[in-house]
């Protein structure tokens, strides 16, 4: 089933090259499940190619060769240095298909989409494929730091006299395995608990929190319940829908529950197992390609990538929140495509906890975090929460790491696409992914009523 | 990389094989003599299309009606006609059983029976071949319809009164009609009762052509060939009706290939898995562009069978009020055009009708007959649909009824109405519509059946054994193919002539 290989000289390989249009042409992802559930004994290679596979049968395309596919796993065990790679030659996908493996924390999906679209535009390539995969169930657990060093220095042992010297040196204590952590490696403090300082700076209500979360569940349960998902989701291994999905919550249960994170701080603690994302399994790609290559496979240009910007803030030694890059990243992203957060049809806030998307829409609203943080004369301004992640985001989904960010971009390119044939009138929307190390990755998406 | 059209084992999924242990077991060897000699069921193997194997296992004997113990060339035309083109194929074709060891097949043209009594010749005639026939060998009859009798579920087909010739005779002498209608129904109980006599796979058939209609035209020729070969396996004791003289005048010289479904964009609903995904397989295997359908639940092994297919999937719910609306939508876009839609996707929900519940019945009849109305209604809204080919999944049970299945039986018997009143209107674009009705089939469903009632069920017919999803697959290409233009309206059984509700 491999494409013919094809090298096609330019017509005019000296004349200066035109940025091309990048489209999402797709999206496909496994269902998102609880980890420890349906995908616990699952690899994230496993995942990534069942994902890969439902994106290929959904847009016909088994056997073609694509110019690239990027992907990553934020947990990801040293034998799956070539992940990517590993899950394309398991793929229905050309075998002749490179694979890149990206990491950039939980904003790796987003880097992939910026990854890809950018070979786009710059006629690296036709068509690829960007995505994400995490697996918190089958993470990685190394050995201890003795151990490791005794392992190391058997292997370099020529004589049984050196190899016994070098067993000699373990002690009991150096068996115990080391799990992955979630803590910031340079303040030993979990994301939650880096975010429970944000939240409490911002005096985030809990009652605020909990709304959000609660609209997260029921978004995401309409859209499921009216067909949305039925060409963006492949059911995998038994499971055919988000687990973590609870469409009958409410801001009254989920007012129920304890705070788990900001227990030793002075505010009352607001955040709780409700209104932060659990950890999960799963994966998702999408399908970009030129405008071209979609018309010659009967595809749909669903939404083109317009922009993308990253940021990331000094939460170490500076004064910001570890999860408020994005409130820097989206405003440096609407200047340079001269927008205003008004002119946005609909924005896409990865919910890695409820206060996330509170704290970066009150420091936009601030006038003095505006003019100070982001040196604007005027706030950034008041979001229409009618905008705000109408088809459900993570905390009802989930949250796969580095999944996230192409469910995201697969769920907005489809619905920008739909209000912009409804509406006759081009649709721009907004993403904001918040990334460990005090990193954000927002871009910008825009459909048109044209197919 | 890719492979051969014709590699059907890697096409199929699966090399055409059940795990009917019996049948391995008495089919051949000691295991045979044993069930032969205590007058157990003895199935054996049946022969299944192989492109590189003949397509008959044995010369091709032509007999006529009416021309007593050898049928002489040109006392009967249509006989005539029939072995030429047969003769044409390449087949070893004779028309008389002197000195014939060995017989393939014996096609008895009977298309000039104006009385019962001229039957007989003929019925002896075969009666003294049978034992010649080859294990796989075909007999199959060419005649016309009785007016006013449903042959084998099919809808009755103008006749008499529609013959100009036939009102000439009725104009002379009114019983001779009568007459001839009886000789004509006649041939319906006749080689049904052959079929239940064959022995060695081989199987019984017949072809019943409208008057007006030549013995000759494409799709008797077409029919012919479908029931000659292997890809009627386990069609038996049925008629194929052909109403009308369309199909390519290319079956007058050769049998349609084994891509006769090339380019053809069809879609195949609840394909993701049993004869769903057989079919789709098949259709693949003979050319077509497959658009596998199966509810979004059946995702993974829908993207499965997609990407082996080279094709895209669409995952969705027949019983989706705009199920119809997105198979169109999704056809226009991806190939500019829709050639045929299988309506396979089928559930049941089994109960005695005294305890049956409401929820239990309403499903089975939306998802089985419903859908199948408003996808079609759908699509026939749209020019694209022009020329569509439309095959129903009946089944045996819709036609003799099935305890413990009101629910299931009203559905599938809804859908041999269906299509019976599609065809009509199909016609008026150049499309056909019509339904195959599987009998016992071995898939994962049947294997369900416990052991012994899977055992007697699967020996409840000619063949004693069960067919298997890529039987009902043959039926159903042959059904999409030109070679059937001119049949429609039509419900084709694939029961290995299930002993009940013949």
């Amino acid at each position: 089933m491999s494409s013919e290989p094809t090298i096609q000289p330019a017509s005019d390989p000296t004349a200066p090259r035109q940025l091309r249009s990048a489209w999402v042409v797709a999206g496909n992802r496994t269902p998102f499940a609880r980890a420890g559930g349906p995908y616990a004994s699952t690899s994230v290679q496993e995942m990534f190619t069942a994902a890969l596979d439902g994106l290929v049968a959904r847009t016909g395309i088994a056997g073609e060769r694509l110019g690239a596919v990027a992907g990553g796993a934020v947990l990801k065990q040293p034998k799956a240095f070539n992940l990517v790679r590993e899950s394309v030659l398991g793929s229905a996908l050309d075998p002749q298909t490179p694979g890149i493996d990206v990491q950039q924390a939980c904003a790796t999906g987003m880097e992939t989409t910026s990854l890809i679209a950018n070979k786009i535009r710059c006629g690296q390539i036709d068509a690829g494929v960007a995505g994400g995969v995490d697996s918190a169930s089958d993470a990685p657990i190394v050995v201890g730091e003795g151990l490791r060093k005794v392992l190391l220095q058997l292997n370099r042992a020529k004589t049984p006299k050196d190899k016994l010297k070098a067993l000699a040196k373990l002690r009991p204590g150096d068996l115990a395995p080391v799990a992955p952590g979630v803590a910031e490696p340079r303040t030993g403090l979990s994301m939650g608990e880096h975010q429970a300082l944000t939240t409490a700076q911002w005096g985030i209500t809990r009652q605020a929190q909990d709304e959000i979360a609660a609209n997260s569940h029921h978004n995401l349960a309409a859209a499921w319940d009216s067909g949305f998902f039925d060409d963006l989701v492949t059911p995998f291994r038994g499971l055919t829908k988000d687990n973590n999905l609870r469409p009958d919550t409410s801001v009254e249960k989920l007012g129920g529950l304890s705070p788990v994170f900001g227990k030793n701080l002075e505010t009352d603690p607001t955040m709780t197992a409700g209104n932060s994302t659990p950890l999960t399994d799963g994966a998702s790609a999408i399908l970009l390609a030129t405008a071209e290559w979609a018309e010659e496979h009967n595809l749909p240009k669903l939404a083109e990538i317009v922009d993308a910007e990253t940021a990331a803030v000094d939460f170490v030694d500076g004064n910001e929140g570890l999860l408020m890059a994005p409130a820097y990243a989206a405003p440096r992203l609407l200047a340079r495509n001269g927008l205003k957060l008004q002119d946005i049809d609909l924005v896409e806030i990865h919910e890695a906890f409820a206060s996330t998307v509170l704290t970066i829409l009150a420091a936009w609203e601030d006038a003095d975090f505006c003019k100070v943080n982001l040196g604007l004369d005027e706030p950034v301004g008041v979001l229409d929460r009618s905008r705000l992640n109408v088809r459900g985001s993570s905390l009802a989904a989930g949250h796969p790491f580095a999944a996230t960010g192409t469910r995201v971009v697969a769920t907005l390119s489809k619905e920008l696409k739909a209000r912009a044939v409804a509406e006759n009138r081009p649709v721009t929307g907004l993403i904001s992914v918040c990334a460990a190390g005090g990193q954000g990755a927002v871009a910008l998406l825009r459909a048109y009523p044209e197919s | 990389m890719s492979p051969s059209p014709f590699d059907l084992t890697s096409l199929l999924g699966y090399a055409p094989a059940t795990d009917d242990a019996y049948l391995s077991v008495v089919s051949q060897g000691p295991g045979r003599k044993i069930a032969t000699s205590l007058g157990l069921p003895a199935p054996v193997a049946l022969r299944r299309h192989d492109p590189d194997t003949p397509a008959v296992p044995g010369p091709v004997l032509v007999l006529g009606a009416g021309s007593g113990t050898t049928t002489t060339p040109g006392s009967d035309p249509d006989a005539d006609a029939l072995a030429q083109h047969l003769l044409t194929r390449g087949f070893e074709v004779h028309r008389h059983g002197d000195g014939l060891r060995r017989v393939g097949a014996v096609v008895l043209c009977l298309t000039g029976l104006t009385e019962l009594g001229g039957l007989s010749a003929p019925a002896l005639e075969l009666g003294g071949l049978l034992r010649s026939l080859a294990p796989g060998g075909r007999v199959i009859t060419i005649s016309r319809p009785a007016d006013g009798v449903a042959a084998g579920g099919a809808a009755s087909l103008p006749t008499a009164a529609d013959d100009p010739a036939a009102g000439t005779a009725a104009g002379g002498a009114p019983f001779d009609v009568v007459d001839r209608n009886a000789a004509r129904q006649g041939v319906v109980g006749f080689l049904r009762s052959v079929a239940q006599e064959m022995r060695g796979g081989a199987t019984a058939n017949g072809i019943l052509v409208a008057d007006g209609v030549a013995a000759t035209a494409p799709s008797v020729l077409g029919g012919l060939d479908f029931l000659l070969s292997g890809r009627s396996a386990f069609v038996d004791g049925q008629f194929l009706v052909v109403g009308s003289d369309a199909g390519p005048e290319g079956l007058a010289t050769a049998p349609q290939g084994e891509t006769p479904l090339d380019q053809r964009v069809v879609v195949v609903t609840g394909a993701a898995r049993g004869i769903g995904e057989q079919i789709a397989r098949l259709l693949h295997a003979q050319g077509a562009r497959v658009v596998p359908v199966d509810v979004p639940a059946a995702g993974q092994p829908l993207s499965e069978l997609a990407n082996q297919l080279g094709t895209a999937s669409l995952p969705l719910d027949v019983t989706a009020p705009d199920a119809g609306t997105r198979i169109l939508e999704h056809c226009k876009t991806r190939y500019g055009r829709i050639d045929g839609i299988v309506h396979n996707a089928g559930i049941t929900r089994d109960k005695m009708l005294a305890n049956m519940d409401e929820s239990r019945f309403a499903s089975v009849l939306a998802v089985n007959t419903e859908a199948p109305l408003r996808i079609t209604r759908q699509l026939l809204a749209d020019p694209a649909a022009d020329g569509l080919r439309v095959v129903g999944l009946a089944s045996t049970s819709g036609i003799a009824g099935n305890r413990g299945q009101t629910n299931y039986a009203a559905s599938k018997a809804g859908i041999v109405g269906m299509v019976a009143a599609l065809a009509p209107v199909l016609a008026e674009r150049g499309g056909t519509a019509n339904a195959v009705a599987p009998g016992f089939i071995e898939t994962e469903m049947t294997a369900k059946i416990p052991m012994a009632r899977r055992q007697v069920a699967r020996r409840l017919n000619s063949l004693q054994q069960g067919g298997l999803p890529l039987d009902v697959a043959e039926a159903i290409a042959f059904l999409l193919s030109d070679a059937a233009a001119g049949i429609s309206g039509q419900t084709l059984r694939v029961c290995g002539q299930n002993l009940v509700g013949a």
